[in-house]
């Protein structure tokens, strides 16, 4: 059976409370909106870019525990990185929370890793990737809202 | 199979009202109940979502394809005499349910949607035109709403909406104020499925009439709950889903006065629905024919049927009043849970509790809970402008049918103190 615990860390928890870089960016390029229409999750992911490289990320929004606390931990773990380093973590991410990847490469997702619960929780994974997926949105240079259904 | 097939009209109601309403009993008569999930006993509060099928109705569906199944309405053989003669008896059964004074007011259909699109499409598109309006209110499902803006949109129409009060009432005279000369059409759930609202649809109806204006009742929520007695609210378009009501996916009835449904053209063409066909020119079948092209859901409208028939066995009365006791006291221990807000405190209200559990989002609520055995709805419920109403992006809905006891809601307050010590 599948427990709570491995769902609700406490760092996913804390996140969920406290969540970081939660601030519109005044002077931002990008600014992509994600929804899930299922729960009624609403971020919106703003970018400022510098060439290649994420010069500062933050995000602002409604969700539930899961999705706050993964937008606010993906904003720390994309800022300063470039584009490509940040979808080759995306990727990476997608495959944690969906159980597609075990425990092979958690090392290189860091603090991510504890997402890995969320794998035991199919209904979940749209709340941890729905900021994931509007940045990549915002990195391709979409403008129009995305939604995870 | 237990029950032979002429039980379908037998009605029995149970002796006394309330006090003889044997809980433990109607439980037994749904075998999903008894059923652990992630290692606790199920408790089933999603009723409003879908209810769960007695044995009677499972039995019903099985003995049909078993026994009696065969295309209705054309074979001359045993088989097709048989299958005709059970989804004709479903008929039957739904309009002594509704009370209707015809077999031929009830149109089977998919369900509580389908009636509504059927409606908006046959009458409305021949009925409503350009700068006309038609009325629904704040609280409706997403059903009641995007059919008509849809035909609105085609003719040119205006939707317009009745407001509804902090309690989740609609304000009647805001309701009497909208209704005008160009009004054409009012449509409007009888229960809320977000708020478990009570509208006062007999009130609504005969102010609409008076204007001369139809009036289209969603019955999704209330059917299951309330006696309804068409003639008696005078209601000229009445809707249900049989999932809602005991009974399986995919079937619902569409009332309508056949006067009404007389002049209405056909909703989708094809067979059953004609009574001849030459390249030049079709002639269409009497009701409720007209309105039931293709072979139908035999299985579903069986079903169905036997659905009803259990609800009349137990008695609406008394289901009503049985879950009236479940829902006083589960508003009175989940108001008492530490940080819960109710949406929708209606005076009267049935079935349904909507709540939030600040800053816990519904969604968390709902895994949480669902790790101890009780399913409930978290989301915006299909009624997205309720949410908007109350200044919420979701709710959690536990709503009640009439197997829930008061454990159930002893289960759901424990559950409810469980996610706040996960947040704590």
């Amino acid at each position: 059976m599948a427990d709570l615990r491995d769902l609700y860390q406490e760092v996913i928890l804390e996140h969920s409370k406290q969540p970081r870089n939660y601030r519109e960016l005044a002077d931002a390029d990008h600014k992509v909106e994600g929804y899930n229409p299922l729960c009624g999750d609403h971020f919106t992911v703003y970018l400022k870019m510098d060439g290649e490289k994420i010069q500062d990320v933050s995000f602002q929004g409604s969700g539930c525990a899961i999705s706050k606390a993964s937008a606010s931990m993906m904003t720390q773990s994309v800022k300063g990185k470039t584009l490509a380093e940040a979808e080759k973590i995306f990727e990476r991410f997608h495959k944690l929370v969906t159980g597609a990847e075990h425990n092979g490469n958690q090392e290189e997702l860091g603090k991510l890793a504890v997402f890995s619960g969320v794998s035991e929780f199919p209904v979940r994974v749209k709340c941890a990737t729905l900021a994931w997926h509007t940045l990549h949105a915002a990195l391709e240079g979409k403008q129009e809202a995305v939604s995870t259904e | 199979m237990t029950t032979a097939p002429n039980t379908y009209t037998e009605f029995r109601p149970l002796a006394p009202a309330h006090g003889g309403y044997d809980e433990q009993r109607v439980r037994r008569d749904f075998p999903i109940l008894g059923q652990k999930v992630h290692g606790k006993p199920l408790v089933y509060l999603d009723n409003a979502a879908t209810t769960q099928k007695p044995q009677q109705v499972l039995d019903a569906i099985v003995r049909y394809y078993s026994e009696d199944n065969a295309n209705v309405h054309r074979g001359v053989h045993q088989l097709s005499e048989r299958a005709t003669e059970a989804y004709e008896r479903a008929r039957a059964i739904a309009q002594r349910f509704l009370n209707a004074a015809r077999p031929e007011e009830i149109i089977f259909v998919r369900g509580t949607t389908e009636a509504i699109n059927l409606v908006a499409q046959s009458y409305g598109r021949r009925n409503v035109g350009a700068g006309d309006e038609v009325i629904i209110t704040a609280m409706e499902h997403h059903s009641n709403i995007v059919p008509w803006q849809m035909l609105c949109q085609e003719k040119g129409a205006r939707l317009r909406v009745v407001p509804i009060n902090d309690r989740g009432e609609l304000i009647l005279e805001e309701y009497e104020r909208l209704l005008g000369p160009g009004t054409k059409l009012v449509a409007l759930g009888q229960v809320s499925n977000a708020l478990g609202t009570i509208n006062p649809v007999r009130r609504i109806i005969e102010l609409a009439h008076r204007q001369g204006v139809p009036v289209l009742v969603d019955g999704a929520q209330a059917a299951p709950r309330m006696k309804v007695d068409v003639r008696e609210l005078d209601a000229d378009f009445y809707a249900f889903s049989g999932h809602k009501i005991y009974g399986p996916t995919g079937i619902g009835v569409l009332y309508g006065k056949a006067s009404l449904l007389d002049a209405m053209p056909p909703y989708q063409g094809g067979g059953d629905m004609i009574s001849s066909v030459t390249f030049e020119k079709t002639v269409y079948n009497k009701l409720p024919h007209k309105f039931e092209a293709g072979t139908p859901h035999m299985a579903g409208a069986i079903g169905l049927g036997a659905a009803l028939e259990y609800v009349s066995r137990l008695g609406i009365e008394n289901v009503t009043a049985h879950e009236q006791d479940v829902l006083a006291y589960a508003t009175e221990q989940v108001s008492a849970v530490p940080g819960v807000r109710l949406i929708g405190t209606a005076r009267e209200k049935t079935g349904v509790l909507s709540f939030v559990l600040e800053p816990i989002h519904p969604h968390d609520i709902g895994t949480i809970l669902d790790q101890e055995g009780i399913a409930i709805r978290t989301g915006h419920h299909c009624a997205q402008p309720v949410m908007q109403r109350f200044g919420v992006p979701a709710t959690a809905r536990a709503s009640f049918g009439l197997y829930n006891t008061h454990e159930d809601v002893d289960a759901l307050v424990r559950g409810l103190n469980r996610v706040r010590e996960v947040f704590a």
